[in-house]
């Protein structure tokens, strides 16, 4: 290296430098807490199992979202939802999503003969590998983490709604009092900290599974190993990493 | 829980959630691109196709629609300084609107457009029409006095050289930009029709004929809304408007609104033929919620009808004011149905849920930001503005003192 050369690189060094108080700070706070090593997303590619037949539609994994991810209480607002499918006599299915209605669970529903199968689908966002909505977002707020999680960055994101439109499973919405775009995160900030997302934790039938599809040994691969998975569109090449298993071919 | 949301959108968002017909995912009550995203595709249009009407005179010499050239330009610079105000008060953030130009990404189709938008504002139209006009400007620099003549001159650049042969380079260097000026206003519009054609999300939207359906109905809209404007400023000053050029431009009209049905008729056809999954919903989605602002208004009333009155006006010989009157009522209803053309593109697509089981409502606001006044406000604006540049830049066929145009 000549002199010129090494002034180079020093000069280069000179922003680095003022940045590095804070960057020393980023990691501090992104530490595991207690005695773990520093959480490090290259090591995850992380995953969710969904298991259609084990969903009773309590509405406890919408409620514990809202509550974890200070979604808006109005029914407007979902990081996830839960949808019920009922399979008529003349074959044709009706949905609607329980998530939206007045909690009705003390009431008993009458019996409609013509029902001959219902069935739950949780929804979520889909954690894309290939997502269209960081695709999209003119400015970089959206972006997909190192261990594959797609994120909104509210300090960003300019509210154009663009990245809204571009998913094609509804999963996103404008969140009324930051004026950005908001979804789930598999409640990013327990997952880098070893915990499972609200929505996992709370489900009392384990009708959910999150894992991380990179590990050898892991719950969502053996999931994916002894089930018949389908994803959500895959004629839309998204790539979607929530995978369902005994998907009925009528949820779109 | 978070804190309440707004009283006026929860009211908004609740009335739309009564009125879902059939199963929609839940977070799509809200329709996210409301009326000042139909206001913005709608304005680009107008300026792209103002600014193709007037790029036949210098690049394709059709010397009867020479009288508007001037006026075409003008039209194009007023729409366009109002094009991007829609897109920035709908945005969530409009102060974090820069870092569309600062931190750019480039995979997405909506970033480009800060760039487009100001390559066509600044590196076209503005130099284009400096150059129309900077030997008007160097003149009326030296007639006037006081204020005026420090705007003339400050518009004129400063220049003073009115010599025969800067005016010979003015010439070469207003036809150099038009030859340049066309692949952009081709790039303006059909790009907007990208933005909306790229979205594979969406059924309704994504068609690789969009692009070019949009840049169609731009030419349309352009050319329309030049010759209503022509018209009115006529009746305006109680003078007869040149019938040879009314003519040509309602024959550019008539050629352009074929090949916009075409073109629009081909994309519908493709739809119901190949019949793929969302044809059912879509069918719903016309049949009901875009009836009448698709089938009665933007067919019939803005397409069908101005198509006949044109050909019956090529095909039988009316006197002048009763072509003139025809011409007016034809562009009329041509900016109309363009205008419900955007409105069926933008809110119809988000008519009917990504579920392709149920259809959603829209309803328009009256007052405040996203609201049916603020898009009279933005569309009535650039004819404020474009009374402000016929004051400042008079074309000649209206200036008396200046000689009749060639």
């Amino acid at each position: 290296m000549n002199k010129r050369e090494f002034l180079k690189k020093v000069a280069a060094c000179v922003p680095a430098a003022t940045a590095l108080p804070s960057l020393v700070a980023e990691a501090a706070a992104n530490a595991e807490p207690a005695g773990g090593t520093a959480y490090d997303p290259s090591r995850h590619w992380w995953g969710m199992g969904v298991d259609v037949e084990k969903c009773i539609g309590c509405n406890r994994c919408v409620e514990a979202c809202k509550a974890e991810n200070n979604v808006p209480d109005e029914p407007f607002y979902f990081r996830t939802w839960i949808e019920r499918y009922k399979v008529h006599a003349d074959g044709e299915t009706s949905v609607e999503c329980i998530s939206t209605q007045e909690r009705q669970l003390e009431q008993a529903q009458p019996v409609d003969p013509t029902v001959v199968r219902t069935f739950f689908v949780p929804k979520l966002c889909n954690q894309c590998a290939e997502p269209p909505c960081v695709q999209v977002c003119p400015v970089g707020a959206t972006f997909q983490t190192q261990d594959g999680v797609v994120l909104v960055d509210a300090t960003r994101c300019i509210g154009c709604r663009y990245c809204i439109q571009a998913c094609p499973y509804g999963a996103r919405y404008l969140n009324p009092t930051t004026r950005t775009a908001d979804k789930c995160t598999f409640c990013y900030h327990r997952i880098t900290e070893g915990l499972l997302p609200a929505c996992v934790e709370v489900c009392p039938t384990e009708a959910r599974i999150f894992g991380d599809l990179k590990a050898d040994a892991d719950r969502l691969v053996r999931f994916h190993r002894v089930n018949q998975i389908s994803v959500l569109k895959p004629d839309l090449n998204t790539e979607p990493k929530v995978l369902y298993a005994s998907l009925d071919g009528e949820v779109r | 829980m978070s804190g309440a949301i707004p009283e006026g959108l929860y009211e908004q968002l609740s009335h739309q959630l009564s009125q879902v017909v059939g199963f929609i995912y839940p977070n799509e009550v809200e329709t996210q691109w409301a009326i000042l995203i139909v206001v913005y595709p709608y304005i680009t249009g107008i300026v792209a196709g103002a600014f193709i009407l007037a790029s036949l005179v210098k690049v394709f010499n059709v010397v009867e629609v020479q009288p508007i050239y001037r006026l075409a330009l003008l039209t194009a610079l007023a729409f366009m300084l109002v094009a991007g105000m829609p897109l920035q008060l709908h945005l969530g953030h409009p102060l974090r609107a820069y870092e569309i130009f600062f931190t750019p990404q480039p995979t997405s189709a909506m970033a480009m457009f800060g760039f487009v938008y100001l390559w066509y504002l600044m590196g076209v139209l503005l130099i284009e029409i400096w150059f129309e006009y900077r030997e008007q400007l160097v003149l009326m620099a030296q007639k006037s006095r006081g204020l005026m003549k420090g705007i003339y001159s400050a518009l004129s650049l400063y220049s003073k050289d009115i010599s025969p042969a800067a005016i010979e380079f003015d010439h070469k260097a207003s036809k150099l930009i038009t030859i340049i000026g066309i692949p952009s206003a081709f790039l303006l519009h059909g790009y907007v029709g990208f933005i909306f054609g790229s979205v594979k999300a969406n059924p309704w939207w994504g068609s690789v004929l969009m692009p070019i359906v949009f840049l169609m109905s731009a030419i349309v809209s352009g050319i329309a809304m030049v010759m209503f404007i022509y018209i009115l400023l006529s009746l305006i000053r109680n003078e007869k408007p040149d019938m040879r050029c009314l003519d040509k431009t309602g024959l550019f009209l008539l050629v352009a609104m074929i090949v916009d049905f075409a073109l629009e008729a081909l994309d519908y056809i493709h739809r119901i033929y190949q019949s793929e999954e969302s044809i059912g919903i879509l069918a719903q989605l016309v049949s009901s919620k875009l009836f009448i602002s698709l089938v009665v208004v933007q067919l019939l009333l803005g397409m069908f009808l101005p198509l006949l009155i044109l050909v019956l006006v090529r095909s039988v010989r009316f006197n002048e004011d009763l072509r003139r009157l025809l011409y007016f009522t034809s562009s009329l209803l041509v900016l109309v149905g363009i205008f419900s053309m955007r409105w069926n593109v933008v809110i119809g697509g988000q008519l009917y849920s990504k579920s392709l089981r149920g259809l959603m409502a829209y309803k328009m606001e009256i007052t405040g930001i996203e609201s049916l006044m603020m898009a009279l406000f933005l569309l009535a604006l650039p004819f404020i503005i474009l009374t402000v540049l016929l004051r400042l830049l008079p074309p000649r066929w209206m200036d008396k003192n200046a000689t009749p145009a060639t």
